[in-house]
């Protein structure tokens, strides 16, 4: 496919970094509406909604990567690691917003949920397996863990996502196309995955 | 009722309005969309002139009444209540109506009502919202015969001194301020007095996570989330929460009506 080697060879001129550099500036933008009452009369609502639908917007297009390169020859490795700790960025800030703004460190309200409903510990275990892979989302992880270990690790990638989608769907009070949407493309996108290495191999 | 003492204005001591605009943008009428903005868009177009409400059932006087014709008569008060959804969130609203006892008797209640049951307007060519099929509609409600004639029950025609728009129920809706804010069914076009529960959306939709009661009780929290307190709309994002009040603040008025019910088991 000439056109997309040509894409892809335009695409290595383009760096990742503005990535980072949208993602800190729309947060900052939207804690700003908030702070300042632009966000509507419940801005922890909002933020909350915004900062989770985001965060599982980003894991799921990093899920597509990897899939985008071996059906169509789209190359867009070098921009999985920004995505993946923009994903992680949101999905932290959704919980802190959680925490501080909407429980206001109520301790025994925030003990509770985590403690007995699923709705909540499938969210909170979903940020718990991406702890990890940002955590060593450097260079430096990488060689110090050799290149076999760290993709194993960041397997755990896969759960995450499909319990974030879950979180999502189950968080929701009536269903609606979105939540079912994501959890759809999750889960397609785990199954593509292995079929696709088969393939290949 | 034995309720010597009761006065609306007790119930509205030391509350403190929200604002208007958010008590008219931040809404939860799922016929016109399930974000809480899409109500204050897509409600505009909704006819509200003609208006008629079907009662029947166990009444002495049955029939289609405009709307004018069932409040022809009766004052409209105003009532400063609080308002607690079943999201743990809440608000003040001052509203204007009259009460539903009132309204009752206009029509009469004939032997062997135990309940009330109430029908939101099915017209989808209206209601964007009522195209999918994420609630059973019309939507339905229902309240016990003593909650519906208790004094606070309230069938409210406006908010702020001015008609309510649409997006809040307009023209005429329920409010229960000691239930959840689902109880207060919106825009009705149908009473219908019973001998039997009547059957109510949410709790039909989710048997687990609404009952039919619906009673505000920081005491039984709802599946996913802690009833035990709640986030006061319009108080900024850093407002923090609240403890929520059994029955919404309404316990030294209401309590009575369940004295002897498990109120876990009846939540």
């Amino acid at each position: 496919m000439p056109g997309m080697d040509r894409l892809n060879s335009v695409l290595r001129r383009v760096p990742a970094w503005p990535i980072y550099a949208i993602a800190a500036a729309y947060a900052a933008w939207r804690f700003w509406l908030a702070v300042t009452g632009q966000l509507g009369p419940d801005p922890v609502d909002r933020l909350t909604a915004d900062s989770g639908t985001l965060a599982l917007q980003m894991l799921i297009a990093g899920l597509t990567i990897s899939v985008l390169r071996k059906t169509i020859g789209l190359n867009l490795l070098r921009y999985r690691r920004a995505i993946g700790l923009t994903a992680f960025f949101f999905a932290a800030a959704h919980f802190l917003v959680w925490l501080l703004l909407d429980l206001a460190l109520r301790w025994d309200q925030i003990l509770a949920d985590l403690s007995k409903r699923p709705f909540v510990m499938i969210g909170m275990a979903a940020l718990l397996l991406l702890l990890p892979l940002a955590l060593t989302s450097n260079n430096m992880s990488l060689r110090r863990l050799g290149a076999l270990r760290w993709r194993q690790l960041h397997w755990l990638t896969y759960p995450a996502v499909l319990l974030a989608a879950l979180h999502h769907l189950i968080g929701v009070k009536v269903v609606t196309a979105a939540p079912v949407a994501y959890l759809a493309a999750t889960v397609l996108l785990l199954v593509a995955r292995p079929a696709l290495m088969r393939r290949r191999s | 009722l034995g309720l010597a003492g009761f006065s609306p204005a007790r119930a509205a001591a030391d509350l403190t309005p929200t604002p208007k605009d958010a008590v008219t943008s931040y809404n939860n009428f799922y016929e016109f969309g399930t974000d809480k903005e899409d109500p204050a868009r897509n409600a505009g177009s909704l006819t509200l002139s003609p208006w008629s409400v079907e009662v029947g059932g166990l009444v002495e006087r049955p029939g289609t009444y405009a709307l004018a014709d069932l409040l022809t008569g009766l004052t409209v008060e105003e009532r400063i209540y609080r308002f607690r959804c079943v999201e743990a969130w809440a608000m003040v609203v001052p509203w204007n109506g009259v009460p539903l006892a009132a309204v009752l008797e206009k029509v009469g209640i004939a032997k062997g009502a135990r309940y009330v049951a109430f029908e939101t307007l099915y017209r989808p060519e209206e209601m964007p919202g009522q195209a999918s099929p994420i609630l059973d509609w019309p939507y339905r409600e229902g309240l016990r015969l003593d909650e519906a004639q208790h004094p606070l029950t309230l069938l409210a025609t406006g908010l702020y001194g001015e008609s309510l728009p649409p997006q809040n129920g307009a023209p005429l809706r329920l409010v229960v301020p000691w239930k959840y804010g689902f109880k207060s069914i919106k825009s009705i076009v149908r009473i219908t007095l019973t001998a039997d529960q009547p059957p109510t959306t949410w709790n039909q939709m989710a048997p687990e996570e609404y009952g039919f009661y619906a009673n505000v009780n920081p005491a039984v929290d709802h599946p996913r989330w802690s009833q035990a307190s709640e986030r006061v709309v319009g108080s900024g994002l850093f407002g923090g929460r609240q403890d929520t009040l059994p029955f919404n603040g309404y316990e030294t008025e209401v309590a009575g009506l369940y004295a002897g019910m498990d109120l876990r088991q009846n939540y």
